[in-house]
């Protein structure tokens, strides 16, 4: 495949014109030979750069925010549109909101609109695909530079047809004269001939809700067709002539240091290439298979460093070697609230190490051409890869261009681009063309898992079951989604590191895994919500009520309530119901759930889950509604069986035999409700459904048996633990409880 | 040792040099370029590598390429027919039944092998027969719509 081949014929011409070296941005941009080029900055770069630093791995190099623009849009002599964007498709749908978006601000039919994602050669700059924030922080900017761009197509016809601009409607591509509709031209015949730039500093208006023409109907994906016939490429998928597949020696442990390497018997089998520099030993073929048989023969010998923790002491471990906390937010005195009330209940949660586990493992392919490297790499940040590459290759950042085909699900676990800076770097060494995929055992050795972490809250209430203080500490998950938003007089939350915490303070790396930090931040608060409606004898959606004066939260858990048909009863209920709310990406979210538990096996059904969404004016209903169902499938695993297995900086799980991911029939009849706000421009609808799971199936069991339980995952031996205790109390939490 | 192996593959009489000994997955997806067969965890768990040996669904990372000699192999880039989507390709298309894409083509190809030994099957029996192959982003509720949509059509219903 062409690098090019997905760009419209004429933009393909500017593209191929270098020949083999693929040009440069500046470069293409000159090459393009005509038509309507619009160019738009985000223009609240503080915001973007507060984004980029909750989602930005400290570890890399912090990416400089763009001076000059953001996306580019361009509207070609023959009327098609192209937009050019750094976001990457991973199923999350970009690839049919953002055209739907353009097209509806522009006045175009939607198939005349093509979208190039993810192309660090073609595409401005973007930090990268994270934190639910195409649609609700990048969209008002694309959709602005669509309006621009209809704004000058208006302007051209003006004179063209020499009407006023107010007399002038666009519809479909074409714009006529209301007064008299022949007198008509299309989008196409206007950019003919024609080479026009705009930079777009002031903010347009974009459409209102009312004018919506595209946006704010389901609409399928575009790629579904390729998807469904194996035609759509993943970074392993692509093909060059020449090229060789890597296997790449592995250290048995975290921390392991190699001591000798022997790789003459891989050297024995025809074909084989061995590539030793520095740290990377690696074997390749033109068989990936072969390349792999050849490695398993290379004799190395690895000194293991002793290293604490495991997986049951990890959370001491925790607790000790975290920084100081900072406090996020309160209010009031604690010592009165303390006094104040009439119970108090101190308790502490876990969760354990939770893998990506995208269904595609890190793959990308490598080719380098005279002073300049080429690199398609499954990547949710394509510009943080390829100054990764370039660091590795010495090449300056304009000498490498890293494709994005489609990613197969990243998570957060895609930010990590090693396999891409691998392929690199034996490319270079090999001169030939070199595809990194890695296992599935390297990817569960490398992923950046979603940290253990554990929270601490003490709270209480008076003799009327109102809080009367909250305090709160989590430690190592980071604070999003640790603020509280219920009316609680006395209240202190803080947060002991990030979600990636010091280095050397997680035996391996850890990461934003989808949501960081808000699915243990909801866990917790959730739990120690319920726990005290159950002990004021309240029930569960009324105690929240109780608290809440947030019109928007209080309309989406009431909204939870009717639709799951909830009727109040002081928990345990014995009917399995469990209540949960939160906030995530500038989305309000509450879900109830319905569990069945076989006390025998300790075995959870989720037999029901509804979940309802206030997250402003919605541009893709359908697509916004498959995040949902996405975020409770997925979320099932983290609250009921995921966790990483290890001992020291041994990762004990290698594949889904051990680390079970959730399957056809834990999935339990989904409801989503996505509430009108219209008023409310859009927000994040990628993460926050899931930021419940945990929560809402705890509280489930816990109104199914009267347990408690307090570590995540929920495992049977858990929750036989708990049903035999209580839970409170019980040996799944190592931590004792001290009184308050 | 190569050897020629002679299968069907996609409707089309095959034959290729290679080493009878081979996994299946990575003959397809290398010497004959059939990328859609994906590699998820090469271990038979996740079935992102499924592909039809006989009509029947089977993971071709733990097949052998002599293991298909003479036989019938369909991929999913074989089940267009035409230019006409197969009624499972209508459907996950028209139910949403996919995100990222990876686990889908596995995912078809192990409904269409349920699908040929039970043309009726209940919601419980699609779940069943569909257990041990993995979706992470969540599309299951839609595929067990989509394979039950496709089925309906195949009994030529709609």
């Amino acid at each position: 495949m062409s690098a090019n081949d997905f760009l419209a014929p004429d933009l393909q011409h500017a593209a191929d014109s270098a020949g083999l070296v693929p040009p440069t941005r500046r470069e293409f941009l000159k090459r393009v030979a005509g038509g309507i080029i619009v160019f738009v900055a985000f223009g609240d770069l503080a915001a973007a750069q507060e984004a980029a630093n909750e989602a930005a791995r400290p570890r890399m190099a912090r990416p400089e925010l763009p001076t000059d623009f953001n996306a580019f849009l361009h509207i070609g002599e023959d009327g098609h549109v192209t937009c050019f964007t750094g976001k990457i498709e991973m199923g999350q749908g970009p690839i049919t909101s953002l055209p739907q978006m353009l097209a509806d601000e522009l006045d175009a039919p939607l198939d005349s609109v093509d979208i190039v994602m993810g192309d660090t050669d073609l595409c401005p700059y973007d930090m990268g695909t994270w934190g639910s924030l195409t649609t609700r922080q990048f969209g008002p900017a694309f959709r602005a530079a669509a309006a621009e761009a209809k704004a000058v197509l208006l302007e051209l016809a003006s004179e063209t047809l020499q009407v006023p601009v107010a007399r002038l409607t666009a519809r479909d591509g074409v714009i006529f004269d209301r007064q008299d509709p022949t007198r008509r031209i299309t989008y196409g015949q206007l950019a003919k001939g024609r080479k026009i730039e705009r930079h777009l500093k002031v903010k347009p208006s974009v459409k209102d809700f009312a004018a919506f023409a595209l946006m704010g109907k389901p609409l399928l994906r575009r790629d579904a067709r390729d998807k469904v016939t194996g035609k759509a490429q993943f970074s392993a998928d692509i093909r060059l002539p020449g090229m060789l597949y890597a296997k790449i020696l592995r250290p048995p442990a975290h921390g392991a240091k190699l001591t000798s390497v022997d790789t003459t018997p891989a050297k024995a089998t025809a074909g084989v290439q061995v590539v030793q520099d520095g740290d990377l030993v690696a074997v390749l073929h033109e068989l990936p298979d072969v390349a792999e048989q050849a490695l398993e023969r290379i004799k190395a010998e690895f000194t293991i460093q002793p290293r604490e923790p495991n997986d049951r002491t990890i959370f001491e471990h925790l607790l000790a070697a975290a920084p100081a906390a900072n406090v996020v937010s309160k209010g009031g005195d604690l010592d009165e609230g303390k006094r104040l009330a009439q119970r108090s209940f101190e308790t502490t949660y876990l969760n354990s190490y939770v893998a990506h586990s995208a269904m595609e493992p890190h793959a990308a392919l490598a080719s380098i051409e005279g002073d300049k490297a080429t690199v398609w790499a499954s990547t949710q940040n394509p510009f943080g890869a390829r100054d990764e590459i370039a660091r590795a290759l010495g090449f300056p950042t304009e000498k490498v261009r890293v494709i994005t085909p489609f990613v197969g699900g990243g998570f957060g676990g895609k930010t990590v681009n090693t396999q891409a800076v691998e392929a690199a770097r034996l490319a270079k060494a090999t001169g030939r063309p070199v595809q990194v995929m890695w296992s599935r055992a390297e990817e569960f050795y490398y992923d950046a898992f979603r940290p253990a972490a554990v929270v601490k809250i003490k709270s209480g209430i008076d003799a009327a079951g109102q809080m009367t203080f909250w305090d709160y500490t989590v430690f190592c998950a980071g604070d999003r989604g640790a603020p509280h938003f219920y009316t609680i007089p006395h209240h202190r939350t803080a947060a002991a590191g990030g979600f990636q915490g010091p280095p050397g303070l997680h035996p391996f790396a850890v990461g934003a895994w989808r949501a960081p930090g808000n699915n243990t931040n909801t866990f917790a608060r959730e739990s120690q919500i319920d726990l005290m409606a159950a002990a004021a004898g309240i029930d569960p959606v009324q105690f929240r009520l109780n608290h809440l004066r947030d019109p928007r939260m209080i309309r989406v858990l009431q909204a939870a309530a009717d639709h799951f048909g909830w009727t109040p009863a002081k928990s345990p209920s014995r009917r399995g119901y469990g209540v949960a709310c939160g906030m995530d990406a500038g989305t309000w979210v509450a879900a109830i759930a319905e569990v069945a538990v076989d006390a025998s096996k300790g075995a959870v059904q989720v037999k029901r889950v509804l979940c309802a969404q206030d997250m402003g004016v919605v541009i893709n209903p359908e697509g916004a509604k498959i995040q949902m169902e996405g975020c409770i499938t997925m979320g099932l695993g983290y609250a009921l069986t995921e966790e990483i297995q290890f001992e020291g900086g041994k990762i004990l799980d290698t594949n889904f035999d051990t680390y079970t991911i959730p399957r056809f029939s834990w999935v339990p009849k989904i409801d989503t409700v996505i509430l009108e706000a219209n008023e409310f421009p859009p927000q994040g609808g990628g993460e926050p459904a899931i930021i419940l799971m945990g929560a809402v199936i705890a509280n489930a069991i816990h109104d199914a048996t009267g347990a408690r339980l307090l570590q995540l995952p929920m495992t049977p031996a858990r929750v036989k633990a708990a049903l035999l205790t209580g839970g409170l109390t019980s040996a799944n939490s190592p931590l004792p409880a001290a009184p308050v | 040792m190569p050897t020629t192996i002679s299968f069907r593959l996609n409707n089309r009489p095959v034959r290729l040099p290679a080493d009878a000994a081979r996994p299946l997955l990575w003959v397809l997806r290398t010497d004959l370029g059939l990328t859609g067969t994906k590699y998820g965890c090469g271990e038979g768990h996740c079935g992102c590598c499924e592909v039809l040996v006989n009509q029947r669904a089977v993971r071709s990372c733990l097949l052998k390429a002599k293991d298909v000699e003479g036989k019938e192999v369909l991929t999913i880039e074989g089940l267009e027919k035409d230019g006409q989507l197969h009624p499972l390709q209508k459907a996950f298309m028209a139910h949403d039944a996919l995100q990222c894409g990876f686990c889908t083509p596995g995912m078809i190809l192990r409904a269409f092998g349920l699908l040929q030994s039970n043309a009726r099957p209940s919601a419980a029996e699609i779940i069943h027969g569909l257990e041990e192959n993995f979706c992470r982003c969540g599309a299951h509720v839609r595929i067990v719509q989509a394979v039950q949509t496709a089925a309906a059509e195949m009994r030529g219903e709609h």
